[in-house]
């Protein structure tokens, strides 16, 4: 049993396919990215995983179970939403009866998310990072073994986004189940096991975050850059050589950097800069998406 | 299903709108069901004596605003509780915690009859106070209702004024929000039902038969059974007090009941 499981789900409003056919698995223990181009549909299937949105076709289960049934998962859903004329302990107080948790887990949670010292203060007057704390304190009320976080690190400083960080990897150490969608793939490389690549309503891709970036490349900046590509590529194949402005990657070994220098001075290129270039998922990302 | 109520009744007794509310429909009882007889009971062209405000008209002066403007501000209650929940985006913060939406809801309905228990209340306890003042101040008898007719007062009272609420509701729960839905009820409560009455039920037969169907008609003849003045606006005693507690209750189940209809059935955005 996965802790969240979708086959062939579906959302259609209308003429707009918002999701199409997504079949996701998320494992024990993992953390989970998803990701996507704004309008790609992760919030609409974050929201059909909690039973706040009804699919048009296809399944998920969550824990084993349909949606909807949320004893063991917390959730911050596109962003954090409290009342405003209660103050954030009193927020928790109240979502702590709906979920049937006992209030210290008020406290606790408060003191999860570093809140603890202005929970006695009004929701409206909370900045928009510690309304973002407050909403993963909600998700954290019931002590989940899955947590579905849209965005966790919306609105917080560099200060905050490291905490959020650290407290998200606790709660993977811990043997939590965490889905995170983020537009952040800094953030999401830095702390995600396996992500999932959502686009125009479709999961084009599912894999961890190593085999997505794939090999570290060498990067070679050279003059005239037009002969040493022509080079490179009579010598290694012309789907291994990627020119990028001044310079080219080459997808060969490290080792045969001295190898490729050579050849290319001796056709009377100049070569100015060698080195290694590892692909960042933003990298792949825009790739898989279209965008840029 | 406790838990719910348990905390929709902390959302609704912390919120200061409510509060509002509460001060605003005691004020306008107060006012025009009081004081504004009693100032003006001297006046060339008054037409409710003092006498209409002592004691012994305690039932039909408290309940006598339900049919419109006290109905106003229950339906402004009513939408408050469930339109805020689409206005802030709470429902999938409440939802994401594991309750089902109708025990949300049902603990919602709950904590809003609780509310309107407690507005009836008042204004009967504000009632009380009032005319036991004026009749001290006027040397008159202290007769007041027996027990029996207080508690069909508070009853038809809170049948009125829930039905008012579950209006709110559903109209809350159908617009998915606040603003067009308390325009929409108000439009019904102040101007149209006043416009059936006034305007077309005397020139076209079947509008004043079908007025004998409509929730604001029923409430206005089911206070006027209970002694409520019939100088009041919305009251008039067009049906019998039996038919019109059944219209009035209908009304309140199958607002409630469409209103959870509504909120199971549809996504929440």
């Amino acid at each position: 049993m996965f802790p969240v499981e979708t086959h062939e789900l579906t959302k259609r409003y209308g003429e707009h396919l918002a999701v199409d056919r997504v079949s996701l698995t998320v494992k024990s223990g993992e953390i989970y990215g998803f990701l996507g181009p704004n309008g790609a549909g992760k919030t609409t299937t974050l929201r059909m995983l909690l039973g706040l949105v009804r699919p048009t076709s296809g399944r998920v289960r969550m824990l084993g179970q349909a949606p909807g049934q949320l004893a063991q998962i917390g959730a911050l859903i596109e962003g954090p939403a409290f009342y405003p004329y209660l103050s954030g302990r009193e927020n928790l107080r109240v979502l702590a009866r709906y979920a049937g948790v006992p209030a210290r887990r008020v406290e606790i949670a408060l003191e999860l998310v570093d809140l603890a010292g202005r929970g006695k203060d009004r929701y409206s007057t909370y900045s928009l990072g510690m309304k973002q704390r407050l909403g993963v304190a909600a998700a954290l009320l019931k002590d989940p073994r899955l947590l579905i976080l849209d965005e966790p690190t919306n609105g917080l400083d560099p200060a905050g986004m490291a905490d959020m960080r650290a407290l998200i990897r606790r709660l993977g150490a811990a043997g939590s189940t965490v889905v995170i969608s983020s537009h952040l793939l800094g953030e999401v490389q830095q702390i995600c096991d396996r992500v999932g690549v959502i686009s125009q309503g479709r999961l084009i891709t599912e894999s961890t975050v190593a085999d997505l970036r794939g090999g570290a490349r060498l990067r070679v900046v050279a003059d005239p850059i037009d002969a040493a590509a022509a080079r490179a590529r009579a010598l290694l194949g012309g789907d291994r050589v990627r020119v990028d402005g001044a310079g080219m990657d080459l997808d060969i070994p490290h080792d045969r950097a001295a190898w490729i220098n050579a050849e290319l001075v001796d056709a009377g290129i100049a070569v100015s800069e060698l080195g290694i270039r590892e692909r960042e998922l933003e990298d792949v990302f825009l790739e898989m998406t279209h965008v840029g | 299903m406790w838990a719910s109520t348990h905390a929709e009744l902390t959302k609704l007794v912390r919120r200061p709108a409510n509060w509002l509310l509460l001060a605003v429909a005691l004020a306008l009882s107060l006012t025009f069901t009081y004081l504004v007889p009693y100032a003006g009971a001297d006046g060339p062209t008054a037409d409710r004596g003092v006498a209409s405000t002592f004691p012994n008209h305690l039932v039909g002066n408290s309940i006598g605003g339900w049919p419109v403007f006290a109905g106003a501000i229950a339906l402004i209650l009513g939408v408050l509780a469930a339109g805020g929940e689409y206005g802030w985006g709470t429902w999938k913060t409440v939802l994401a915690q594991g309750p089902s939406r109708l025990s949300v809801y049902t603990g919602k309905l709950a904590a809003i009859g609780l509310a309107v228990l407690v507005m009836v209340l008042t204004l009967f306890a504000a009632g009380a106070v009032t005319s036991t003042a004026i009749a001290t101040a006027e040397g008159a008898a202290m007769n007041w209702p027996s027990v029996g007719d207080l508690a069909g007062g508070v009853g038809a009272g809170w049948l009125i004024a829930m039905m008012w609420a579950m209006l709110g509701v559903v109209l809350a729960v159908g617009l998915r929000g606040v603003a067009m839905p308390i325009g929409l009820g108000l439009v019904w409560l102040m101007a149209v039902q006043n416009l059936l009455t006034s305007v077309a039920a005397p020139l076209l037969d079947w509008v004043a038969e079908a007025q004998k169907g409509l929730p604001g008609p029923n409430a206005g003849s089911l206070v006027a059974a209970l002694g409520s003045s019939p100088q009041t606006p919305g009251v008039a005693e067009l049906v019998g007090s039996g038919q019109a507690a059944a219209v009035v209750a209908a009304y309140l189940v199958v607002f409630g009941v469409l209103g959870g209809l509504l909120l199971r059935r549809r996504d929440i955005l």
